[in-house]
């Protein structure tokens, strides 16, 4: 049900059965490498293209996810999903694969979290049992259409952002064990008049604090009340801005533990990823990974995810135009001491 | 000072007053591009390629009996295939990401520009992929260079030897 101006609040608690990651060999390479469950040693997975390369990551984690929740994929209604590529090819593409009934959603790297948001709404209001929600993103077929070819040697500034190379999935269901998403807060578009592609995290993190402070305003809680919240890909040059703002704003962020998928990814000192992660599969290989495995463990009691999205075309900044960002936050709580 | 915020109110006239205000805090937040570290790296590496090319150079003179003027040519042909060779291979791009303009400048950075899009293209065909994209990247130079070589062809006439 609606809660303040912008937030959901899941009465019904649905579950979420099972999750499922499917990462590239710089990711596996990263400090979360052993807790994905697909780690690929080739970024082209045998595939033609590197577009064909993302929709098998995103079928394999899709999969993997139904699998694990112990269920086959007749049994899904809907999949939700959504990617970088140009009309969310990877997607549709991958739900043609599936056969599952498909609502493509497109909110560039805030897609994990935004369909998560839209499945656990579906399921908690009966309009069906399971859902699943998936992104992927491929470092190189972002790097295609956004910027330049692959091989192409060009030197990027140390604000640039490496795009990760994986697919999330996740199934949500109206009963049964696991980590319950809670609590919902839809971003409204946040854009403060940056241009660089190359610097996607100072572009994201006024969005990423707006929707924030919108989830602690409408559920009317502190920062504390969540044992950790996360941002999607902020990276380090974001993550800062992003703090800096809380203070100026007085909210007290410092009293929980306020991180980012992008620096969660990769080690920054060893790996060639300047300022650290981005893409869709930033958040979504790390909240569906790491994060789940702490929530199901008990380690984590209560976090919230803000999945940042930069909404930018190649088209639209060639043109001059400044960088439309979002944000969207999604509250999972640990299934252990449900109330 | 003045000039300066002279100059970005002009360009940022669309921007509110928030936005401008952030844009100079974001500024602040950004880490500076290493531009002395990059120029030293873009000096030595683009020299390292031009010894390199002169040691063709010499190599087509004194074991080819080629001229001067002939040896450019295989010179040229040569560092190009290096730097397709080394593009195809994946390391052009690492090279590259350390070297800057050291690795772009020189004319292995334009083989360098029309084999990575003739290579990442490749999965759209050879007329439409291929053919439709290797100078996505490169076509510019080629324009741009001719426009110049126009206007300092018209320069030399104007004020240097006329017709020749």
């Amino acid at each position: 049900m609606l809660k303040g101006h912008q937030s959901w609040e899941f009465r019904n608690r649905p579950v979420i059965l099972g999750t499922a990651t499917a990462v590239g060999p710089e990711e596996g390479r990263g400090p979360l490498g052993d807790e994905f469950d697909i780690v690929h040693g080739d970024t082209l997975l045998e595939q033609k293209s590197w577009e064909q390369a993302e929709k098998m990551l995103l079928e394999e984690a899709a999969k993997l996810a139904i699998e694990k929740a112990g269920l086959t994929k007749e049994r899904i209604h809907f999949y939700i999903g959504g990617d970088l590529m140009n009309q969310i090819i990877s997607n549709s593409f991958a739900a043609r694969t599936l056969g599952i009934p498909y609502i493509g959603v497109f909110g560039a790297c805030s897609t994990s979290m935004e369909s998560l948001a839209l499945a656990a709404q579906l399921v908690d209001a009966g309009f069906a049992k399971y859902a699943v929600a998936a992104t992927c993103s491929h470092n190189s077929s972002a790097e295609k259409q956004f910027r330049y070819p692959t091989e192409y040697g060009s030197q990027k500034p140390p604000t640039a952002q490496y795009t990760v190379t994986g697919a999330g999935a996740a199934v949500v269901s109206r009963d049964g064990d696991g980590p319950v998403v809670t609590r919902a807060t839809i971003g409204r578009i946040v854009d403060m008049g940056i241009k660089d592609p190359f610097n996607m995290g100072a572009a994201m993190a006024p969005a990423a604090v707006d929707t924030i402070e919108a989830h602690l305003r409408d559920f009317a809680i502190q920062p504390e009340f969540y044992d950790l919240i996360v941002t999607g890909d902020l990276a380090k040059v974001g993550h800062a801005i992003a703090v800096d703002l809380f203070a100026k704003h007085n909210v007290p962020i410092e009293r929980t533990k306020f991180d980012d998928c992008g620096l969660m990814v990769y080690d920054l000192n060893k790996q060639p990823v300047q300022a650290g992660g981005s893409g869709c599969a930033c958040s979504a290989v790390v909240a569906y990974s790491h994060l789940m495995r702490k929530l199901r463990a008990g380690e984590l009691k209560r976090i919230l995810v803000v999945a940042t999205g930069a909404l930018l075309s190649p088209l639209s900044y060639q043109q001059g135009e400044t960088i439309p960002c979002i944000a969207h936050a999604v509250a999972i709580e640990s299934g252990v001491n449900a109330s | 000072m003045d000039n300066d915020s002279k100059k970005s109110s002009k360009k940022d006239k669309k921007l509110t007053m928030t936005q401008q205000q952030y844009k100079q805090f974001a500024k602040s937040k950004e880490p500076p591009r290493p531009v002395l570290k990059n120029c030293a790296r873009a000096f030595f590496v683009g020299g390292f390629i031009c010894l390199i090319g002169q040691l063709l150079m010499e190599m087509f003179v004194h074991w080819f009996k080629f001229t001067e003027k002939t040896a450019s040519n295989p010179t040229v042909a040569v560092l190009i295939l290096i730097s397709v060779i080394l593009t195809c291979f994946g390391v052009y791009d690492k090279i590259a990401q350390w070297a800057g303009a050291g690795t772009s400048v020189p004319v292995t950075g334009f083989a360098n520009s029309m084999c990575s899009a003739a290579l990442e293209h490749k999965s759209e065909g050879l007329v439409l992929g291929v053919g439709g994209n290797m100078f996505k990247l490169a076509g510019s130079v080629i324009v741009f260079g001719t426009v110049a070589a126009f206007f300092i062809g018209i320069i030399h006439f104007l004020f240097g030897a006329g017709w020749k």
